[in-house]
């Protein structure tokens, strides 16, 4: 079995954490509003935001990049994390909603008198952290276990899950289900009995960091694994894999739960950050979107997901400020550019071009 | 066709809220008529009676002009009753004077008279108006022209009360159409089923449950819940069952023709699908945008159309089919060309890439167009529907679509089984380099079916033009949709892509009607995931050896 780093990853990995867990921070908080070293709450928050983004990114990668299966569906489960924390959150607010009452406020405006089944554990923050995890890892398994036991691959299955976002968006738009319908939920106050302030909203920026370099740390353990080659090898030919004596069905299982759990974790992280979750999160364009993260990095490479994740949002923020109109003409050149001209994405270009230099210097 | 109904059920219990009173005023106007006997013009005494006094004297003194002189159609009288519908009837010193701009005249006797100073107005509240309108109704009951009298009947449905049916009588038996016949015999009992004698409702009773309109179950609802005879109520819930069985066939009906036009328009959706994907292997996440441009290639026309030609503007879809075709088998050509050949064999990539040419269509599309939905209006002859039922009316556009729809299948199906396209298509298809080696040039054969199927996109936004909105997220909502009809279908031939289509619409529509349109939707999506864990390869799957 491989290292999973080498020393100069180890030490990138020491600048990432330093960078996310001190400078950031010490940037925003403590270095004063008018100097020039500070970095405004708009860029944390964004940064943060963007983290997020990256564990999908990230999770996309293994599923797509190191196994070769296609979800368009992956939205979904970031949503089901991130409606579990929103639960949790809407709670917290307590009496301080618009009504003053212990429901949320769009129960009343239903005029609920009494909270649904599904929010039954809701006011406890251990009981919802573990439904952010469970609630899309069974959900995967069980579509999972249905799908590549009947061997839908390819196509077939991109489109299934894209089927799937798109009917439990439409359940989500129904105020029937219990979930704000097409608002969802907004205005959080608490976590934990902490209101969220600039503060709160650091120390969940350094969380996200966190946790996507914990995630990455681990998806380099399971890449560089065993079953991480069969993966890839299920990627490559699937039915030579099975013909060895694998069962594909297993490796294939496990790491799409993995992922669709990784998918839920950076919801709920994304939720308390940007203060809303409604079902947009689950349209099939924002489910394409994260692959397209995955593609413009460069797929089937760890770094790559995360640096596309930063180059595609980035942009989108600059283009939804600068040029709102020709936004999606970027985005959809994207698209086309990424798959015609650079399949394994800027991570790929990186490396070709640092070859060309040191073939060009010997 | 819904509204329509609805709003004559709406009618039909306001008119009946009127009902006791005029079962009253129906008594004064018969006493009246037996002690005047029948006087065959308009005096200028009735003209009087009927434009002053409070409201029930004059609504008593209409319907007594009316049963006293109707059967020849008194022509006075109805350009009395127009004129006091239109307000042009004024009152001074005990005369009635019809104004039309300048000229006045004498309501009774038609001759020109000044109009002496000091003339009042006569104003008409809403039970006069109504009760006016009902006599306009009845008075057309004996015009010459059918379709008149047919329209007269129907008018009356809604406004007719006990003090009419001397009239109607009158009407039937002067009737020779048997169609116009039977209307009245209706329209009689829906009158008679709130007569004072208890026999009389009885046999009206009896006589409605042979109806088959809405109108007719709200009114048998309406007189179940104040009949107190039980003889005449036991007749009611009968006919009621009855009606309503009747009615529920049109539901039925309806649910099923409604079904089949979403199979149809989801048909033509996938119909270009079939070739692009089914044959070609090609995942095009832009089909929804080609179906797009070829609904604004029909804007286009309309437009042009309007602005050129207004004359000939019912002729504007003929036009716009072939254009709708074309603009949209260019683009495919273009995406083809420039796009798709580098990535054939790479489906997940030809995914993304045919998703970011979707995003940069609707983007130039709202660049152009706006954001806002335009507005594409159905020519005369789309517009409109046919009665099949009292309560199940098929609209043209939606027809018009089911047959476009079959059309379109039939030329495709001809196009892959008959032509030298087809042929080659099948065989690039089956083995494109065997294919290549017998001289086919496959990178054009590529082009065209590209095109071919994207321009069926277009002729499928054409469709939907004429019954939907025509906006740059057009072809957002139908895409999952029609990609469910392909892979429910099977790939590689049309017959799975029929079924698939056609069943997928009506079985929408069936659980729409039990559940309501999100969870049908969800449903269906959840039938197809169960269904494809049966039949990995839809339908009709093609038989093969392949371990993949």
């Amino acid at each position: 079995m491989d290292k999973p780093l080498g020393p100069r990853g180890w030490t990138g990995v020491l600048v990432a954490i330093v960078l996310i867990a001190v400078v950031v921070p010490v940037l925003n908080l403590l270095v004063p509003a008018d100097s020039v070293f500070h970095l405004d709450d708009f860029y944390v928050s964004l940064a943060g935001k963007i983290l997020c983004y990256a564990i999908c990114a990230l999770a996309m990668d293994l599923i797509w990049g190191y196994t070769g299966i296609l979800s368009l569906g992956h939205g979904l489960f970031f949503a089901l994390g991130g409606y579990a924390m929103g639960m949790y959150l809407m709670r917290q607010i307590g009496t301080d909603g618009q009504y003053r009452s212990e429901m949320p406020d769009f129960m009343v405006f239903l005029n609920w008198k009494e909270f649904p089944w599904h929010w039954a554990l809701s006011d406890s923050f251990v009981a919802q952290m573990l439904l952010v995890v469970l609630v899309p890892g069974v959900l995967a398994f069980v579509f999972g276990w249905f799908a590549f036991r009947s061997r839908i691959k390819g196509v077939y299955f991109s489109i299934i899950t894209q089927a799937l976002t798109f009917a439990a968006m439409l359940l989500f738009f129904r105020n029937e289900t219990g979930f704000g319908g097409n608002n969802g939920f907004t205005d959080f106050k608490r976590i934990l009995g902490v209101p969220i302030d600039q503060q709160m909203k650091v120390l969940l920026f350094v969380l996200s960091g966190l946790v996507l370099v914990g995630f990455f740390l681990m998806s380099r353990f399971i890449v560089g694994s065993k079953a991480g080659r069969v993966l890839q090898a299920i990627r490559d030919a699937e039915t030579r894999v099975m013909f060895s004596g694998y069962d594909p069905v297993k490796y294939k299982l496990a790491i799409w739960t993995l992922s669709a759990v990784m998918c839920g974790v950076a919801g709920a992280l994304y939720v308390p950050q940007v203060g809303i979750i409604n079902p947009g999160e689950m349209s099939p364009a924002a489910s394409i979107e994260i692959a397209i993260w995955a593609a413009v990095g460069g797929r089937g490479t760890l770094i790559g997901p995360i640096v596309g994740a930063f180059f595609v949002n980035g942009a989108k923020s600059w283009f939804t400020v600068a040029f709102p109109e020709f936004w999606l003409f970027f985005l959809g050149a994207l698209f086309i550019a990424v798959t015609l001209f650079l399949p394994n994405g800027l991570v790929g270009l990186w490396r070709k071009l640092m070859r060309r230099g040191k073939e060009g210097e010997a | 066709m819904a509204q329509g109904s609805w709003r004559r059920v709406g009618q039909g219990r306001r008119s009946l809220g009127t009902g006791l009173l005029t079962l009253l005023l129906a008594a004064l106007a018969l006493l009246a008529t037996l002690a005047h006997g029948p006087a065959h013009a308009l005096t200028p005494e009735q003209a009087l009676k009927i434009a002053e006094g409070d409201s029930d004297e004059r609504i008593a003194a209409l319907a007594q002009a009316l049963s006293a002189g109707a059967d020849q159609a008194d022509p006075a009288l109805g350009a009395f009753v127009e004129a006091l519908l239109a307000d042009e009837v004024k009152l001074a010193g005990g005369r009635v004077f019809i104004v039309q701009g300048d000229a006045a005249r004498d309501a009774a006797t038609g001759q020109a008279a000044p109009l002496p100073e000091g003339a009042e107005d006569v104003v008409n509240n809403n039970r006069i108006r109504r009760a006016l309108e009902a006599a306009r109704s009845a008075l057309q009951l004996f015009s010459s022209d059918a379709a008149e009298r047919s329209r007269a009947i129907d008018g009356l449905k809604d406004g007719a009360d006990e003090a009419l049916l001397p009239l109607i009588d009158r009407a039937m038996a002067a009737e020779r159409e048997p169609g116009l016949k039977d209307k009245l015999e209706q329209l009689r009992a829906a009158v008679m089923v709130s007569a004072s004698d208890p026999a009389k409702r009885l046999q009206a009773a009896q006589l409605l449950g042979e109806s088959g309109q809405p109108a007719t179950r709200a009114l048998l609802l309406e007189r179940l819940g104040v009949e107190d005879d039980a003889g005449v109520k036991a007749a009611l819930t009968a006919s009621l069952a009855a009606v309503e069985s009747r009615l529920a066939w049109g539901e039925r009906l309806g649910v099923l023709f409604s079904g089949l036009s979403l199979g149809s328009i989801l048909l033509l959706v996938a119909l270009g699908l079939a070739i692009t994907y089914g044959l070609m292997g090609v995942i095009n996440m832009a089909h929804g945008e080609l179906m797009m441009i070829g609904a604004y290639a029909t804007f286009l026309v309309q437009n042009l159309f309007r602005q050129f030609a207004p004359g000939l503007f019912d002729a504007y879809v003929l036009v716009a089919i072939p254009a709708s075709f074309v603009a949209a088998a260019l683009v495919g050509a273009l995406m083809e060309r420039t796009v798709i050949r580098w990535l054939y064999g790479r489906p997940l990539e030809t995914l993304l890439a045919t998703w970011g040419i979707s995003l940069i269509l609707m983007q130039t599309v709202r660049s152009i167009f706006g954001a806002q939905n335009v507005a594409v209006e159905n020519p005369s002859w789309l517009s409109g529907g046919l009665q099949v039922l009292p309560n199940l009316t098929l609209p043209w556009n939606r027809l018009f679509i089911l047959l476009f729809a079959a059309l379109v299948l039939v030329g495709v199906a001809l196009l892959i089984s008959r032509t030298r396209l087809g042929l080659f298509v099948r065989g690039v298809t089956q083995n494109r380099r065997m294919a290549s080696c017998v001289g086919v040039n496959t990178a054009r054969v590529d082009t065209y079916a590209f095109a071919l199927g994207a321009g069926i996109a277009g002729l499928a936004g054409c469709a939907l033009s004429q019954v939907g909105n025509v906006g740059p997220d057009l072809g957002q909502g139908y895409i999952v949709d029609s990609f469910m009809v392909v892979v429910l279908g099977g790939v590689g031939q049309l017959a799975g892509t029929v079924y698939a289509g056609l069943g997928l619409g009506v079985l929408n529509k069936l659980l729409e009607g039990w559940q309501g349109a999100v969870l049908a939707k969800i449903m269906v999506l959840v039938l197809i995931v169960l269904f494809i864990q049966k039949r990995p390869q839809g339908i009709f799957a093609l038989k093969g050896r392949s371990a993949d």
